[in-house]
């Protein structure tokens, strides 16, 4: 029965991605199903994080084959608070995008794509089984290589052929490491192989598997020296869809990295989490500095995103549990800040006619309103209190001074204000500097019709709202960011709440 | 048996990354699909090879007994195979409408979502269901500089 609130998050996606198909050819009634489908799988996700919450880890065999032989899918407090933030994007972006697609993209199968992207998402969070991870990642692929070149536009067949070439590479390395891991422990169930790893004679093959893991992970989340992709592609599809994959898609990679590396690769520590240590330092400031170089809103944001990857790592790398409260708590709070900004930028351009920075301007005298929707989230990624992203950075470079790693919390601090130059440039460019046309061009939020007012301005007043919820009630989320913490730190819940109490 | 297969796969990786380092995409998606079959055979080797013993079980009993090959690993190629076919055949059809769009297949000149520089824009093609790649090349090549 249990197994419910596991297996919903991604039913429920499934089979809206399916009616949406069906419903292909009528539009509103698609359009409809969308919405409610998203809203649906915000409900799921909230029943299972209330259900992770009060009860602990849950875990659910499929097909009632006893771990670790069938997949298992398994909850603890970082799976479902992932699987509830995306349910959270999901319906936010999910309504933002219903006056954002045009209506040719919406009949090329932009809602079907988009609920099977959500499919792949959740069930990347909630799976126990490598080779299942495997298959959840190649649903999200297929979906984000889709909804990418949806609309067939010069600049984004551009996007998405380099995207998808160094994405298939990394999921082919993902793949062969998969193999190598099976080939030396004979099984692929996450909670099996945290038992069996350590048992391993050829340490040294180990590590190099644990490297491979590193590097196939390290594609997806857009890592130092693997990101090309990301800035290559992410500023040409339509804004809904680069603001979910903003928000979720490498977020998914640090999720990875995360779990096999608190749960599977714990045994030389001192060289794979060193090593992801220097990689986050360098992340964190080729993205900032990266993005100090561009005009274009998106291509800043996506470069903030290579940047902002760099301080889960960081968390992770550290391998302490503040260090770790601090990279679940930076995922959470930097999903909702980093898709809200793609969605402000949607609206700057709908409004100023652009995107890019020097043909646009005037935006703070037209409509104040979208000024303030932009500058909190802004604040909150260059870590301003009392805002979320304060908070997160505060914990990492606290958690970094306790174990004396001077030059990282040193690199966090300075990309913390690197991303204030940034933030700075898009605001004076964008609002404060008259529009190079002339004053009227900037329109105001005023001139949008009530839906588009509705749709659009919601979900941005709404995750405003969330990011200055977290900064100023810290407290609860930082009391979930502990739990998901201990649990990652101390595996043994997670193997008993799969494999049954062990002698 | 293991050693042959595993010789293989370091040609077929061999030949898949001199191919995935070519700036022509064809040559890319050639690469890729010889590095997800290299995958493939990595899986193949890494499940333990046995000759001739398949894991059926005999009339009359209820489990498999003795020495058996290890089903799970050909049940993993298959789900690989299946899922790499798919994402190939989009990545064809992409590079294709590229093609179309673009009149190139050389990565190297696909800088429209990452323009060299600020204002320059990329040439675009007349016909470009009807160009083949050297001429599509050799055209935006000439576009590029005016004076020629």
């Amino acid at each position: 029965m249990l197994s419910w609130y596991l297996v919903a998050p991604i039913a429920v996606p499934m089979t809206t991605a399916v009616l949406c198909i069906l419903l292909a050819t009528r539009r509103d009634l698609q359009r409809i199903v969308s919405a409610a489908g998203a809203g649906a799988h915000l409900v799921a996700a909230l029943l299972l994080m209330a259900q992770v919450w009060q009860g602990g880890i849950l875990a659910g065999q499929m097909g009632q084959w006893p771990a670790p032989f069938g997949i298992t899918l398994v909850a603890d407090h970082l799976s479902a608070v992932m699987v509830l933030i995306t349910g959270i994007m999901g319906l936010g972006v999910g309504l933002y995008s219903l006056r954002d697609v045009d209506e040719n993209r919406e009949r090329s199968g932009f809602h079907p794509l988009y609920h099977v992207l959500l499919t792949g998402v959740t069930g990347s969070f909630i799976t126990g089984d490598l080779f299942n991870l495997y298959v959840w990642f190649e649903v999200m692929l297929i979906a984000s290589f889709a909804l990418l070149a949806l609309g067939s536009e010069k600049v984004q067949l551009d996007g998405a052929i380099k995207y998808a070439a160094i994405n298939l590479v990394s999921t082919v390395m993902f793949l062969i490491a998969v193999a190598v891991l099976y080939g030396m422990t004979g099984t692929l169930n996450m909670a099996d192989l945290a038992v069996r790893v350590p048992q391993v004679e050829q340490r040294g093959m180990m590590t190099t598997v644990a490297v491979m893991f590193m590097i196939a992970f390290g594609i997806k989340s857009a890592v130092f020296p693997l990101f090309f992709w990301l800035p290559a592609s992410y500023h040409t599809p339509a804004v809904a869809v680069s603001a979910i994959f903003a928000g979720l898609l490498t977020k998914v990679g640090v999720y990875a990295l995360v779990r096999t590396f608190t749960l599977i690769f714990t045994d030389d520590v001192g060289y794979t989490h060193d090593a992801l240590l220097v990689v986050a330092g360098l992340t964190m400031l080729t993205g900032v500095l990266g993005a100090a170089a561009q005009n274009e809103i998106r291509r800043i944001l996506s470069f903030h995103i290579i940047s902002q990857i760099g301080y889960m790592i960081m968390g992770l790398a550290l391998y302490t549990p503040l260090g770790l409260i601090g990279a679940v708590f930076y995922l959470v709070h930097h999903i909702i800040v980093k898709t809200n900004l793609f969605l402000v930028a949607g609206v700057a351009k709908r409004l100023t006619g652009s995107m890019d920075l020097k043909k646009i301007g005037g935006l703070y005298k037209s409509s104040p309103l979208l000024a303030v929707l932009f500058l909190i989230p802004a604040l909150s990624l260059a870590g301003i209190p009392p805002l979320s992203g304060f908070w997160a950075k505060f914990v990492l470079i606290r958690a970094s001074l306790e174990i004396e790693s001077w030059v990282i919390a040193a690199v966090a601090i300075l990309v913390g204000l690197l991303t204030m130059f940034s933030m700075t440039k898009i605001w004076v460019e964008a609002f404060w500097k008259p529009h190079p046309d002339g004053d009227d061009r900037s329109l105001s939020i005023g001139d949008l019709t009530v839906s588009e007012r509705v749709l659009l301005i919601g979900p941005i007043v709404v995750f405003a709202a969330l990011t200055v919820a977290i900064g100023l009630w810290t407290q609860p989320f930082l009391d979930l960011a502990t739990r998901a913490s201990a649990e990652l730190l101390n595996p043994a819940g997670y193997i008993d709440a799969v494999l049954g109490a062990r002698p | 048996m293991e050693t042959l297969v595993a010789f293989t796969v370091g040609v077929m990786a061999a030949g898949s990354v001199y191919l995935l380092l070519s700036h022509n995409l064809v040559r890319v998606l050639f690469g890729l699909i010889l590095l997800s079959n290299a995958a493939n055979f990595v899986i193949f080797a890494a499940g333990g090879m046995t000759e001739g013993l398949p894991p059926l079980i005999g009339l009359g009993e209820k489990a498999l007994t003795g020495v058996y090959s290890n089903p799970l690993p050909q049940a993993l190629i298959l789900t690989a195979i299946v899922i790499s076919f798919g994402l190939l055949a989009f990545a064809l059809v992409l590079v294709y409408r590229g093609y179309q769009e673009l009149g190139t297949v050389d990565s190297d000149r696909m800088r429209l979502a990452e323009p060299p520089h600020p204002d320059q824009d990329i040439p675009e093609p007349e016909e470009p269901g009807r160009l083949h790649v050297r001429d599509a090349s050799r055209r935006v090549e000439n576009l590029g500089s005016p004076q020629s």
